[in-house]
């Protein structure tokens, strides 16, 4: 009984941690049609702007609760330095083109944010530590676990209502919605597409950001932290369907159960579960597990 | 960095071919005023850059220059190396074994480097050093781990200047065993790779024959570079053991520190790390006190006390505001068996810059003092070095705000290291033969 | 295809054998100077364009599927069949001669690719991609794994011989150089024929409009599935013949990364011409070998950098340089 309850609780902070790093993966594709190899990129800037600004709040002496709105502000402030930059300066002369050969546009955009990283932040390694004792422990049984890591499945659950709720309560959501669907309709009918993708772009960043500055107090942001997070967002947006927030919800809930399960159980199979899931999901049911009725153009 | 003049004349390419096949063979001139070209690889960018690329880069760069300068103490105190001035070139190990092939022979062939010294990756080791060996030309490895290198093949122009991994965790079971540490099961935590893998299986052997009753318990091999251990440590604490093991490093160790300590995990058992040395001046208070943990030889806060050692503590202490770790020191004991090698084979053969035939005579075998202790070349006939290491435990010091290493055990070369006849994985199935003077 | 379409082809094909003589003459010009260059040539550069030949045999692949209208990020997978099949034939067997290694290469990955190739031909697009991406995923976390495949360490490979020759200590690297050009320029003339076939010219309309087709009486999946199966031996061909220049082979060969490179050299080079797939693989080996040499701290930056300046302002590949627009 207790070993269920160990794999279901570590399921789901693992998923928490998943989805909030991978939301913005598919929003950005959904609306864009881009497949973002950078989004590990603008993770781990949001993970290094979340270490200097919990730094600078620490140097103002304000109260470490504080560090968590210093952490959102990191990401706020990420979103709006990098969006601007790479949606106007690089991204927009390549819309249109080949949705294949937009995935290698991003991948050199992730290779040289690789590089401006290291130099702007050196190859030192970069602890966030205040948060993550912020929120206590939880005993069960035998287990213990740290607050934080509940602390995030809040957030995610908080990240997810919200996202879903402007997309479909409020007018600029629907708006996006509708972009989503036909961008060539939704101009024809006066929408300024450019904008919806600016903004769509901006807050994919934003959540990129966010989850590498939430993630920073767990681990020691150096070089090399993006590179664990592209595949694993991949798989989790895959599986759920490319431009659906609530297929990367239900794609994180199956990553994480399987690998909780595996880790567990079997660890032996750890290694390749994940691109297993996301290879049969792809064969059965390509477009995820939230397909959207596509009609076909002749 | 010379720039290459360019390529684009036939006859410029046949001369410069020509030249390259001279300076291959060693049929360069004598004289002070040449210089030594040595190229350096190592992890610049990437995962291993923070914790093994850049220091080691860094050790290389301050040491190249003491030497130019004349300044090392005796018998390294000849400027450069036997008075050719040394002259560095840096290369990236990111990219993956195929590409390290390419820059190796692009190091040779177009940089024109006398010796390289590189390699971090096991898997970037195997697939260089038949290159090399290939190429007549003289590699240095001063890091990686694998035992494979000499224990698989014969080379003549490749060396490796420190001991292999297999040290590593031999010492870490003795350490146990000399502490009289009650063990009855060791859960395990690796990185699913080769470097992971192999310490796991070392460990494991050494633990059947160290403590016969005690058993393995979890077996955990998360990915290379996963980050997130929040599930594999609920399933380490839901086995009890008295000992975890792992061979974690890097930014991967860090994360696991960093989410484990807060749940308990290091005060429910006594975890033991074979390699760990290089986190503890960026933890800080954040590294759990009572941490068995090793090096891979007696390098940083376990290096034993010389003169050599204090000069290198202080020159690379002032250059970079922190202590030299395990990378930094493995390559300084590379470079100066490289600079007596030179010097070594300089004097045989009547002061001219040695070819790669010479180079190799002249390191095989060798023997020299570096900051760690004694480098003997014992092993793969004279290829593979073999020297002391050392094992503590962490506790910090709040007056002086760093960890520090107690109850600190030296073991020497011969006990945690196999004999020259012997693979690592036999030796220690067979109960250590020959190992001599372990405590 | 039906009988009316094999009788139209044939006028096609008599007006196709001058052109096609051209086209075998133009190679094997370009073969006996890259031949002669290479004698001439520093020995990292003659490494360099067997690299650039080795890879650029997956890139072509690449591009016959291009021209189908679907571009596959998981090419490391046959690359990777190829180059382990000869490394295994040689550790395991003791089969040396290095033309063989190739071609058994080239057959592996036929075997390894074929059963996905039905599968795949009924995809377009991003999940055509992301499909095979999951693909090479799978089979790297396999080479990862199995120990009797090396591990994530891989393993080395010997020196090949050569139609019964040992290949003398000097020589080694000037001779293989001269097999991959040599594979290289057989492949690259008998993908020109097969771009110019009728095949080739159904899988052009399949780009354009696949429904056409299939009202027409074309096999969509059918043309798909071939020219997978075709891109499978060319990869796997370069795979086992970098395996043997290299000396070594590992997990990373199936690698995203690996496979995102191939392609970036198939737009590169554009779906046009095949002699532009064998520049851009030169091309991107000379940036990034001087990379490397120019930047140690910030290869990666300038890597990036030109990626982005190609995609930018070569839209339609090097290719497009110099061939004309042919009613598209």
């Amino acid at each position: 009984m207790n070993a269920v309850v160990t794999i279901l609780i570590d399921g789901l902070t693992y998923a928490s941690w998943l989805f909030i790093v991978a939301v913005g993966l598919t929003l950005v594709f959904g609306v864009l049609k881009i497949l973002n190899i950078a989004h590990g990129s603008f993770y781990a800037i949001g993970a290094y702007a979340a270490a200097s600004f919990v730094a600078w709040a620490a140097t103002m002496k304000w109260a470490p609760g504080f560090s968590i709105v210093a952490m959102l502000l990191a990401a706020v402030a990420v979103a709006a330095v990098m969006a601007p930059l790479t949606e106007r300066g690089l991204l927009r002369f390549f819309y249109g083109r080949d949705e294949v050969l937009l995935v290698l546009v991003t991948y050199a955009m992730f290779l040289i944010l690789e590089d401006v990283t290291k130099l702007l932040w050196g190859a030192n390694p970069y602890y966030v530590s205040e948060p993550y004792s912020l929120f206590g422990n939880l005993h069960v049984g035998v287990q213990t676990w740290v607050g934080y890591d509940f602390f995030l499945v809040a957030l995610a659950v908080v990240v997810g209502l919200a996202v879903w709720w402007v997309l479909n309560r409020t007018r600029q959501g629907k708006i996006t919605l509708a972009v989503i669907h036909s961008a060539e309709v939704a101009a024809s009918m006066g929408v300024n597409v450019s904008r919806v993708y600016m903004a769509a772009f901006s807050v994919g960043i934003f959540l990129a950001a966010l989850g590498g500055a939430f993630t920073a107090p767990m681990i020691s942001v150096q070089p090399g932290v993006s590179v664990g997070v592209i595949v694993v967002s991949f798989a989790v947006v895959i599986i759920g369907g490319l431009g659906s927030i609530e297929g990367a919800a239900v794609g994180a809930l199956i990553v994480g159960l399987a690998r909780s399960l595996a880790v567990h159980v079997a660890p032996v199979a750890e290694l390749f579960s994940i691109y297993i899931v996301m290879a049969v999901v792809l064969m059965f049911r390509p477009e995820g597990l939230f397909q959207r009725t596509q009609a076909r153009k002749i | 960095m010379t720039r290459q003049t360019s390529l684009n004349r036939p006859w410029q390419r046949a001369a410069l071919a020509l030249a390259g096949a001279a300076a291959a063979f060693g049929a360069g001139t004598a004289g002070a005023q040449e210089t030594f070209k040595v190229g350096i690889v190592s992890f610049l960018s990437g995962q291993a850059a923070e914790s093994f690329g850049i220091p080691a880069v860094n050790g290389a760069k301050v040491v190249v220059d003491a030497f130019n300068k004349g300044a090392a103490p005796a018998p390294y105190n000849k400027v450069g190396f036997g008075g050719m001035k040394i002259e560095a070139v840096y290369v990236d190990e990111n990219g993956g074994a195929t590409k390290q092939v390419q820059e190796l022979r692009n190091l040779y062939d177009r940089e024109k480097v006398d010796a390289v010294v590189g390699y971090v990756g096991s898997g970037d080791c195997l697939a260089v050093a038949p290159v090399a060996e290939e190429m007549k030309r003289f590699l240095i490895l001063y890091d990686c781990g694998t035992p494979r290198i000499f224990e698989d093949n014969k080379l003549q122009y490749v060396f490796r200047t420190a001991s292999h991994a297999a040290m590593d965790n031999v010492a870490l079971a003795r350490y146990l065993k000399a502490r009289n540490v009650k063990v009855e099961s060791f859960n395990l935590i690796n990185q699913d790779y080769a470097w992971g893998q192999d310490s796991k299986k070392d460990f494991t052997l050494s633990m059947e024959k160290l403590y016969p009753t005690a058993k393995p318990g979890e077996d955990q091999l998360p990915k290379f570079g996963a980050g997130q251990y929040g599930t594999e440590i609920s399933a380490l604490m839901a086995k009890p053991a008295e000992v975890t093991h792992s061979s974690l490093w890097g930014g991967d160790l860090q994360a696991f520190v960093l989410q484990a300590a807060p749940r308990g995990l290091f005060k429910r058992t006594q975890v033991v790390f074979s390699a760990a040395d290089h986190v503890l001046p960026g933890l800080g208070d954040k590294m759990p006190d009572g941490v068995i943990l090793g090096a891979r030889g007696a390098y940083g806060l376990m290096s034993p006390k010389s003169a050599l050692n204090d000069w290198w503590w202080d020159l690379y202490s002032k250059a970079y505001n922190t202590y030299p770790v395990q990378a930094p020191y493995r390559m300084v004991q590379s470079l100066l068996g490289l600079k007596l090698a030179v010097e070594k084979a300089m004097a045989a053969n009547g002061g001219k810059k040695p070819t790669g035939e010479q180079l190799a005579a002249a390191l095989t075998g060798l023997e020299w003092d570096s900051p760690a202790g004694r480098i003997r070349m014992a092993l793969g006939d004279g290829h593979q070095a073999i020297q002391d290491t050392a094992i503590g435990k962490t506790r910090y010091d709040p007056a002086k705000k760093m960890v520090v290493l107690e109850d600190i055990q030296r073991f020497p070369a011969d006990c945690v290291n196999p004999p020259a006849n012997m693979k690592s994985e036999d030796w220690i199935k067979a109960g250590f033969p020959g190992a001599k003077g372990c405590p | 295809m039906t009988a009316s379409a094999t009788a139209a082809s044939a006028p096609a094909l008599a007006r196709a054998t001058p052109r096609r003589f051209g086209v075998v003459l133009l190679a094997a010009a370009a073969f006996v100077l890259l031949a002669a260059a290479g004698y001439v040539f520093p020995r990292w550069l003659t490494f360099l364009l067997t690299m650039a030949a080795g890879n650029g045999l997956v890139s072509l692949g690449i591009v016959a599927l291009m021209r189908g209208g679907v571009v596959p990020f998981g090419q490391g997978m046959v690359f990777a069949a190829g180059g382990y099949t000869a490394a295994l034939l040689y550790n395991k067997l003791g089969f040396t001669d290095a033309l063989g290694l190739a071609v058994c290469g080239g057959v592996a990955a036929v075997l390894v690719a074929a059963p996905f190739a039905p599968l795949l031909s009924r995809y377009r697009g991003i999940f055509f991609a992301m499909l095979t991406l999951a693909l090479s995923m799978v089979a790297y976390g396999l080479l990862m794994k199995l120990d009797a495949l090396g591990g994530s360490d891989g393993f080395n490979v010997g020196r090949p011989t050569l139609l019964g020759q040992k290949l003398p200590d000097d020589r080694v690297g000037y001779t293989l150089y001269l097999l991959t050009i040599f594979v290289a320029t057989i492949a690259a003339v008998a993908m020109r024929v097969f771009f110019d076939s009728t095949r080739g010219l159904v899988t052009l309309a399949v780009r354009e409009n696949e429904l056409r087709v299939e009202y027409l009486g074309g096999s969509v999946r059918r043309a798909m599935a071939i020219n997978f199966v075709v891109a499978a031996f060319c990869a796997g061909l370069g795979g086992a013949l970098v395996v043997l220049s290299l000396g070594h082979i590992e997990p990373n060969f199936s690698f995203w990364t690996t496979s995102g490179e191939f392609v970036f050299v198939a737009i590169l080079a554009g779906w046009q011409s095949v002699a532009a797939v064998f520049i851009a693989s030169t091309v991107l080996e000379i940036v990034r070998s001087f990379s490397s040499a120019y930047f140690p701290n910030t290869w990666q930056l300038a890597l990036g950098l030109f990626l982005l300046f190609v995609i930018r302002f070569l839209p339609r590949g090097i290719g497009s340089l110099w061939t004309k627009r042919r009613g598209h």
